[in-house]
């Protein structure tokens, strides 16, 4: 027998949808800025392998004089990407979501076996609540990602005022250095997410949108197995 | 109808259907809603030209709003730049730009020219600067673009130079303006940027006087700006309470431009 089985509360819900465009406007003008001096490559012995980004991006984005256009979107849109950050951060704490969010002592062992079921490796996966135990070191360390992108960004953004904050990150060069490689990063958690998203279903896609999913029968609540 | 719905409770498909509807639907909408607000920010009417302009009317008010707030919540005049052992500094010192310098420049001949609060006008030599205290600066500059490099500054400090030049009346207002002798480059600080410490009216680069390229006979260095502030071959100088024309300010930039 089918039932409604609630899923995501709203807050989460439209937390996780603001910040779909909004990471997307903090990439795409930050990449406006990293252009006006694209030095970031990687190297072994002198021989480039890759190089961000290749002559291709420019010509298709028309990037030459579009760093002050850069530079006034990223600090405008800064705004909401930290406050949605610290709104939906302080939501998950008081509403004690954080219980199925936060990794647990056997997450990061079992996160494996999680991924040996998804590539087919092993037929069973370890039992889980709401998330399972790769979904909670990912979506935990995102936020985390989320952080430390707004304090690197702070750092190269006051280095002078803020020059504990920039100490902190490692210095001017270092927190530059971690703020390119947190987008990087968001770009990778994005592709492993829509495959996950594609393989999961649309119950579960749908389920982010209105919070519910249909269970094809009677289960234990999500509190119930915390317990 | 009434008696209808009170009679037959929705079917479990039914209320998955209804939710469904509503909370896509408030999807659907807002999701529009948001594309239309983003395609009005990136169409919406670039600001009045006037001593900013080159940005988009909504962003520029960010900007402002947003120096304001960094402003009071970070600015303090106590704060220094990190200095390095001269040893550090870069031989090959990184040029980027001559707007207002391209012209060969006799330092012999060069004059700054202040103009004090009743407008009469300060003419200083060179001669007459380099009397004066030396203050030696080697410190990370950073360019706007996001180059920077350790680099070995000398002169004399703004504050050094508005205290012997009797410019007391003339640091109440709340901006400097700094343009080249042949008006092509200009910039605006605010004062408390301006008497930090570390900024300096700079007449030596690695202890010789300054090449053509770099500000031939005097360039402003203040340390708490991104480079665009840096004014090369300092011309004239001028007080007032409202933001002085500024050249990057005018292609979108923004004006405050600290660190």
């Amino acid at each position: 027998m089918k039932i409604i089985r609630e899923k995501h509360s709203l807050v989460m819900r439209w937390t996780h949808w603001i910040n779909f465009p909004l990471l997307g406007i903090m990439i795409w003008s930050g990449l406006l800025i990293y252009w006006a001096n694209d030095e970031y490559q990687i190297s072994i012995s002198g021989h480039t392998f890759f190089h961000f980004f290749s002559q291709r991006f420019y010509d298709v984005l028309k990037i030459p004089h579009r760093l002050s256009e850069g530079m006034a979107f990223h600090f405008l849109f800064m705004w909401f990407f930290t406050l949605n950050g610290i709104f939906y951060t302080f939501y998950t704490l008081i509403s004690g979501e954080w219980r199925s969010l936060w990794p647990q002592k056997s997450s990061f062992r079992e996160a494996w076996l999680v991924l040996l079921h998804d590539l087919h490796i092993s037929k069973c996966a370890p039992p889980q609540g709401k998330y399972n135990a790769a979904q909670r070191i990912a979506y935990s360390a995102i936020i985390l990602m989320g952080a430390g992108s707004v304090l690197t960004g702070l750092a190269i953004y006051k280095p002078v005022q803020l020059s504990w904050l920039t100490w902190v990150m490692g210095g001017y060069h270092l927190a530059r250095i971690w703020h390119f490689l947190l987008t990087l990063g968001y770009v990778l958690f994005f592709i492993i997410h829509i495959v996950q998203v594609i393989l999961a279903g649309w119950n579960n896609f749908g389920s982010v949108v209105s919070g519910f999913e249909i269970a094809s029968k009677p289960v234990k609540t999500i509190s119930h197995e915390e317990e | 109808m009434k008696k209808n719905k009170l009679n037959n409770p929705l079917t479990l498909e039914q209320k998955i259907k209804r939710r469904n509807f509503l909370s896509f639907g408030i999807f659907g909408v807002l999701g529009a809603a948001a594309y239309g607000s983003w395609k009005w920010l990136y169409h919406s009417p670039e600001e009045t030209a006037g001593i900013t302009a080159g940005t988009k009317a909504p962003l520029r008010r960010a900007l402002n709003k947003t120096e304001i707030f960094f402003r009071r919540l970070t600015f303090n005049e106590n704060h220094m730049v990190k200095t390095y052992p001269v040893e550090m500094a870069a031989k090959q010192v990184r040029h980027n730009s001559d707007i207002g310098s391209e012209d060969e420049i006799d330092s012999e001949q060069w004059q700054l020219k202040v103009i004090r609060k009743d407008k009469s006008q300060l003419n200083i030599s060179l001669n007459e600067i380099k009397k004066l205290q030396k203050t030696d600066l080697v410190f990370d500059f950073k360019c706007v673009e996001g180059w920077d490099q350790i680099q070995h500054w000398g002169g004399l400090r703004f504050r050094d130079f508005m205290e012997h030049f009797g410019l007391e009346e003339e640091a109440k207002p709340s901006y400097v303006g700094l343009m080249t002798p042949d008006k092509e480059y200009y910039v605006g600080i605010d004062m408390p940027s301006a008497v930090h410490s570390q900024t300096l009216l700079a007449y030596e680069m690695n202890g010789n006087p300054l090449p053509e390229q770099h500000g031939k006979p005097l360039r402003l260095i203040i340390p708490v700006k991104y480079g665009i502030k840096n004014l090369k071959r300092v011309g004239t100088i001028t007080f007032s309470d409202q933001r002085p024309p500024d050249y990057w300010a005018e292609q979108g930039y923004d004006y405050y431009s600290g660190l």
